[in-house]
Formats: C-alpha cells, sequence, structure tokens
C-alpha cells in the first residue's frame, strides 16, 4: 500500500524529517506517536503533497506510484485522504456542495460517472447518521461555525464517503471530549477493511483504547526511533516519551 | 500556487467576437451637430432636442469627477463616434424574421432567447429588448405583454407612442446636470428601453435588455426608464458585452426607475463588458449613473454582479421618499488583471421608517483595485429610519487591493445605522482542504469565491444566478498563480 524510505522534507529551511522509513500494507492500521515537534504533522502534510514542505530526499510509493511527483488534488483522487488536525472553514459552500465536488472528481478520476443527485444525497444522510451529525449540517458551510468536535465528525464522514485506500488522520482526537472521540474512533473501525489501510497521528495513548492499531511506531527527532506492537502504546503513557528520547529503550 | 495552476491560466472572453456587418456611423466628434443629427435620426420632437441641447451645454461646462478610487489616462471626447447603427435597421424591420440574420446569430452566439417559439417551449420565461450599439433591434413579447397593459419598448419609440409619459419621467430621478457622464449621456443617449407597468400589474414575465457594443471606437449611451404605477411589479434583468479590442471604449448609461405607492421593482445586473487583457489593455469604460424614486410603500431592489469594465464607476442608488418605502443593494463586483472598481450605492431616507439594506461583496484577484463607495444619509425627515450595511472584502493574491469609503450622515436622532466590514482572504488551508478532497485548485478558488457571493446570488432571478455563478468562474481564470 504505503512503502515510505529515508524520507527527508524540510519546512522554510528547517530540516523537521530526517530519514523517516514506513510500510504499510493493506488492512493495516499504524500509530505514529511522539512528542511535540517531532515531525508528526508533517508527515501527513508531506505525503499528501501540501505546499511549502519540500521533500530533500528519499522515496514514497502509494501502490507501487511514486505520489511525491503528484500535485496534492491527484494523490486524494489517487486515494490518499488527510483528517485534519484543525478544520478550516469555508463560508457559504455548504456541506453537500463540497462534498460532491469531491466526490465528482474522484470518481472521475476512477473513470466512474457522476454519482446522481437523489443516490448522492441518500447516501451522504446516512453517513451523517453514522457520525452523529444532524442533517442539516449538510446544508451548512464547510465546518461554518462547527464546534470542534463537530468539525472532526465532519472529517470523518467526508472519509467515509469518499472510501480512500489510505486514511491519514492527523491528531484526530485533539481537542475532543470522550463522546465525540469514541463516535470518531467508531467511524473509523466501521471503515476498516482488508483494502484499506491507517495512519492514526496522535498524541496521547487514549485514542488506541478504541481504534486498536496493528502497530504502534515512535517517532522522535523526524525519525523513527522504536516500533512495536499495540502495548508499546501503553508503555509509551507510563514511562513518557524521554524514556525513548533519552536513549533509555 | 504550483505551476501546474498555471496551465489552466489563459482565460478566453467568450463574448469578444465581433459581428461583420455594414454599420452607419457617425465620424468621431462632438457638438450641437452631433447632438441634433442623433436627435433627427430619431426623429424626435422639439422639446426632446431642446432638452439634449441643454443637457449638452451643461456638460460643456463640467469637469469629470476626480474623486474615484480609479485611475486611467484622459479621455478624448472627440475622438469617440457618438452614434453607430446596423444598416439593416434603417427600414426598421417589423418582426424577428426581417432582422439581418447575422444579427441574430449574434445573440444565438450569446446565449440570449430571441425566438418567441423557443422561449415559449420552456427554455426561459424573459422578454428581451437587445440594444446593438447605438439601436434597439428587437423586443420580443411585445403582444403578450400588452395584453396585460404592460408597455416594454425601445424608448426611441416611446419617445412617438407614450410623448406624456416620457415627458412627465424622463430626467425626473436623474436630471440633466447631475453628474458629468449623466449630463452627456443626455446629450447623446441613442436608444435604451421603456417600460410601464400599469396600476396593481403583475408583470407575467421578466423583462430584460441585453446591451452590445460592436462598432470600434464607438461609445454606448443607452437610456432606461422603468415606471412601475401604484401597486405594480417588476422583474427586470439586463446584460452586456462587448467585443475585445486593444482601445477603451465608453459606456455611459442612466437608468431611472420610478416606483410609486405600494410598487415593487426588482432590478438585476449581470455586467460583463470586455475587461481588457491580461496585460490591461482595451477594455470598456463603464461609467453609469443609477438611480430609483422609492414612493410610499414602494420597494426598490438593485441586484448586481459586475464582473466586466477595465473600469467600473456606478452607484444604484435608492431616494426613500415616501414613507414606509424599502431600498436594497446586493453587490458582487468582481476584479481580476488590471481591472478597476468603484462602486457602491447611495440610500437617501426622506421618507418615515424607510429601510435600507445593503450586501457588498468586493473580490480582488490579479493586480486589480477594488472599492466600495456607499452613502446612507438620514435626512431630517426620516423619523424611524434604519439602514444595515455589510460590506465583505476578499483578497486573492498579494498584488490586488480592496477598498471601503462609506460615507453616513445622519440627521435624525431617531434612525438606526449599522455598518458591518470583513476583509478576507483565499487561504492557503482553504486551498489546501479543497485539493487534498481532490479538486482542482481552479475549481476551488471559484468555488469558495461563489461562497463569499451566495447571500447576493440568492437575490437573484433563477437563470441569472447560475449565470453569475458561470460567469466568476470565467472571470477567476488564471487569478490562482
Amino acid at each position: 500500500m504505503l512503502t515510505i524510505k529515508n524520507l527527508q522534507a524540510k519546512v522554510e529551511e528547517k530540516d523537521i524529517l530526517k530519514g523517516l522509513s514506513l510500510d504499510v500494507k493493506p488492512g493495516e492500521i499504524h500509530a505514529i506517536m511522539g512528542p511535540n515537534g517531532a515531525g508528526k504533522s508533517t508527515l501527513g502534510n508531506v505525503l499528501s503533497g501540501r505546499e511549502g514542505y519540500t521533500v530533500t530526499g528519499g522515496e514514497v510509493l502509494f501502490n507501487g506510484k511514486n505520489i511525491l511527483e503528484l500535485d496534492a488534488e491527484e494523490r486524494a483522487r489517487e486515494g490518499l485522504f488527510l483528517a485534519f488536525q484543525y478544520p478550516v472553514e469555508i463560508p457559504g459552500v455548504s456541506n453537500l456542495e463540497f462534498l460532491k465536488a469531491s466526490m465528482d472528481a474522484i470518481r472521475l478520476h476512477r473513470g466512474e460517472e457522476a454519482m446522481d443527485s437523489m443516490t448522492f444525497l441518500k447516501l451522504a444522510r446516512e453517513k451523517c447518521k453514522a457520525v452523529n451529525l444532524d442533517q442539516n449540517f449538510l446544508k451548512r458551510g464547510v465546518n461554518e461555525g462547527f464546534s470542534g468536535g463537530e468539525k472532526k465528525r465532519n472529517e470523518i464522514l467526508q472519509m467515509m464517503m469518499l472510501e480512500p485506500k489510505l486514511c491519514i488522520l492527523d491528531e484526530t482526537d485533539s481537542g475532543l471530549d470522550i463522546d465525540a472521540l469514541q463516535v470518531v474512533a467508531e467511524g473509523v473501525n466501521s471503515q476498516r477493511s482488508p483494502d484499506r489501510s491507517f495512519i492514526i497521528v496522535t498524541h496521547y495513548q487514549r485514542l488506541l483504547d478504541y481504534i486498536v492499531p496493528d502497530f504502534v511506531h515512535v517517532l522522535a527527532d523526524g525519525k523513527i526511533v522504536k516500533s512495536g506492537g499495540k502495548e508499546l502504546a501503553l508503555e509509551l503513557e507510563e514511562k513518557g516519551y524521554s524514556w525513548i528520547e533519552n536513549g533509555e529503550a | 500556487m504550483s505551476q501546474e495552476v498555471e496551465k489552466y491560466i489563459k482565460s478566453e472572453y467568450e463574448a469578444g467576437f465581433v459581428t461583420d456587418i455594414d454599420a452607419e456611423t457617425l465620424p468621431p466628434g462632438l457638438n450641437e451637430d452631433v447632438v441634433r443629427f442623433i436627435s433627427n435620426k430619431k426623429g424626435e420632437p422639439e422639446w426632446l432636442l431642446e432638452w439634449r441641447l441643454k443637457a449638452f451645454r451643461i456638460w460643456q461646462e463640467m469637469e469629470e469627477p476626480q474623486w474615484a478610487h480609479v485611475h486611467y489616462p484622459e479621455i478624448d471626447f472627440q475622438a469617440i463616434s457618438y452614434f453607430s447603427a446596423p444598416k439593416s435597421m434603417e427600414d426598421k424591420p417589423q418582426s424577428l424574421d426581417e432582422v439581418d440574420p447575422e444579427l441574430l446569430r449574434t445573440y444565438e452566439k450569446l446565449g440570449i432567447p430571441l425566438h418567441e417559439q423557443a422561449v415559449l417551449a420552456g427554455v426561459a420565461n424573459v422578454a428581451v429588448d437587445i440594444i446593438f450599439d447605438s439601436v434597439s433591434v428587437a423586443t420580443t413579447f411585445r403582444e403578450k405583454l400588452a395584453e396585460s397593459g404592460v408597455i416594454f419598448m425601445p424608448i426611441s419609440e416611446a419617445v412617438h407612442k407614450h410623448p406624456e409619459l416620457i415627458k412627465k419621467y424622463l430626467g425626473s430621478v436623474v436630471p440633466q446636470k447631475d453628474n458629468y457622464y449623466s449630463a452627456l449621456n443626455c446629450a447623446v443617449f441613442s436608444d435604451g428601453s421603456f417600460v410601464y407597468i400599469p396600476k396593481g400589474v403583475r408583470c407575467p414575465m421578466e423583462l430584460s435588455t441585453y446591451f452590445r457594443i460592436n462598432e470600434q471606437n464607438t461609445g454606448q449611451f443607452e437610456r432606461t426608464l422603468i415606471i412601475a404605477d401604484e401597486g405594480s411589479h417588476v422583474s427586470y434583468l439586463e446584460g452586456c458585452t462587448a467585443p475585445m479590442r486593444d482601445e477603451n471604449q465608453l459606456h455611459a448609461a442612466v437608468v431611472e426607475l420610478v416606483v410609486l405607492d405600494d410598487a415593487e421593482i426588482k432590478y438585476s445586473t449581470v455586467q460583463n463588458w470586455y475587461p481588457g487583457d491580461s496585460e490591461g489593455k482595451g477594455g470598456i469604460y463603464n461609467f453609469v449613473t443609477k438611480r430609483a424614486v422609492a414612493h410610499t410603500n414602494a420597494k426598490i431592489s438593485w441586484t448586481q454582479v459586475e464582473t466586466g469594465s477595465a473600469i467600473t464607476w456606478k452607484y444604484p442608488s435608492v431616494i426613500l421618499k415616501g414613507d414606509n418605502a424599502i431600498g436594497e443593494f446586493y453587490s458582487v463586483a468582481l476584479t481580476n488583471n488590471y481591472q478597476q472598481a468603484d462602486t457602491g450605492t447611495k440610500m437617501i431616507h426622506l421618507g418615515k421608517n424607510t429601510k435600507s439594506t445593503i450586501i457588498s461583496k468586493g473580490i480582488s484577484a490579479g493586480k486589480s483595485q477594488n472599492a466600495y463607495r456607499g452613502l446612507v444619509r438620514m435626512n431630517p425627515s426620516a423619523q424611524g429610519a434604519r439602514n444595515f450595511t455589510q460590506c465583505d472584502s476578499l483578497l486573492i493574491g498579494d498584488k490586488c487591493g480592496a477598498h471601503t469609503f462609506p460615507y453616513i450622515e445622519s440627521k435624525h436622532p431617531s434612525a438606526v445605522i449599522e455598518h458591518e466590514a470583513t476583509t478576507s482572504t483565499v487561504s492557503d488551508d482553504q486551498m489546501f482542504l479543497c485539493q487534498q478532497r481532490g479538486i482542482d485548485p481552479e475549481k476551488a478558488v471559484s468555488m469558495i469565491v461563489n461562497g463569499f457571493c451566495k447571500e447576493v446570488f440568492k437575490e437573484l432571478p433563477m437563470e441569472f444566478a447560475v449565470e453569475a455563478g458561470k460567469l466568476l468562474e470565467v472571470s477567476l481564470e488564471g487569478s490562482v498563480g
């Protein structure tokens, strides 16, 4: 699914990723944890092709394709989805309109016809229900006036609609209360399938109580310094990141 | 923004073609003889010629206004031709079948519904008056409208058929001496639309005028007069385009609306005059005076989508003369490349409990300058009057400018005036969210801009709202880069 080899990237002349390697197979869930400033969010941004992040070395293959050569929208159409840590508002553009434009673009890329409006609307309502958002949210501007929790649920709604191959969740749990956290986790779990993979970037272990990962990696100073199973997360919770950073492990 | 995007740039102004047609065009220049020529050409009565000459003399004494936030080389009014008409129009065709097919094809290419058959088949419920350079080419559905007493015809014809209405109302809202360009218009106006809606009549269809400048070096000076008699209602639309030419062309129109007691006029404009090329060469100078008088309980709603013209200088205004009158102004003004716009409204409250609403959305891209200029005046008689103004600017890129010049004068202690203003940009975060969801950058910008304009678009008649959205998309092409 995704192979990252020795990835190096910088932001505004500052090296952030310093040789990161990761291999994600279909159906797997990988959690990436690490202290602030380790490069967790940078990883998601680099993979999804955000402007301002410069790749200085290494390679990223997504289903065999070198995606570093593609524009952000092309990567998205290939099936790479990023759930944002801070979803931005787009006033006046309804959620429904936004989702339709997004789905149309992705389906066109796959060589499929645009979904007819009725089927689309029905699907959108169904997914709305699944993430516990009132249907009125479909008519409202994208994230316009949404609470923090509603914004995150909206991200999951988009993910469900677009059915990506690889989902990167960038600290989706930050700022969520326990109820919202459960809704988000249920949403993700319902999307688990043998041909869909997840990279879950998080600072805290608690999200992993609900979304159980196959692998946990610790990112520190731009590199993966330790990898293990789900128990690694618990160990981190207990000992803190300094345990790894100080090279005691 | 990525280089990928620059590939999408080069936008084409779709209405930029020239119709190859034999025209009778006056040589450039302006003097009393030109005024007499135009008046004579229309077979006007003596009083109207005198009215024009008076305006011309006033104009000669006036100076070009300098206060607008726009810059352009001095206009040589002697280098402009003040009259041009297709030769085939000389023998005044009686129906569409007799109109030069080349002219009809022009409108077909522009997507304007002229054939009543097609319209009746449900394409759109709109009657159209089409003005080509200095003359009206055709007006559709006149018979059908006449059944309900609605008069919809070229103003040059109304001068002959309804002299009492013309004499009473022409210049009653925008007098000859009002301003430099309106004085010029009074002197040399050639054609335009005339509408009269009788007492208590709700006009059975949308009325529309489509303005087209075709000839080179020609100015267009049209004049529109709409009278809504007591308790009547009409929705009127206007559209404008011109060919792409390297030199600037002048368009100085006057629109007067008279809205009598309990009547309502909804006036919508989609202005898409040629804006000039991406280097700022060519384009229309759009210097327009639009004003309405609202009598007791009357309502006027101006909605405008301004995407064209090299320079726009335009302030559709409402004089709220009668008690409880309502004035509304909804505007989207988009400038790209080197376009300049100085546009807004004036709401003059005279009557008691009069209300006005101003929603202005300015979008600047490229190296353009976009200014909102508005006046809200509460006169000493305007007891209990209210105004709400919202003025939003959206910037795309970092080489453009947005300016707001609100003037507020309140002379009655009970008047309430609210003013809100915001300035925002199309942010990188918004762009990235769209791209990360597979939407290409051009589409993303147009979606974000359309969202920004939503409050105004919802005021447009439906067919126009769709057209306006598309127009924004085209006008924005190349703004991401």
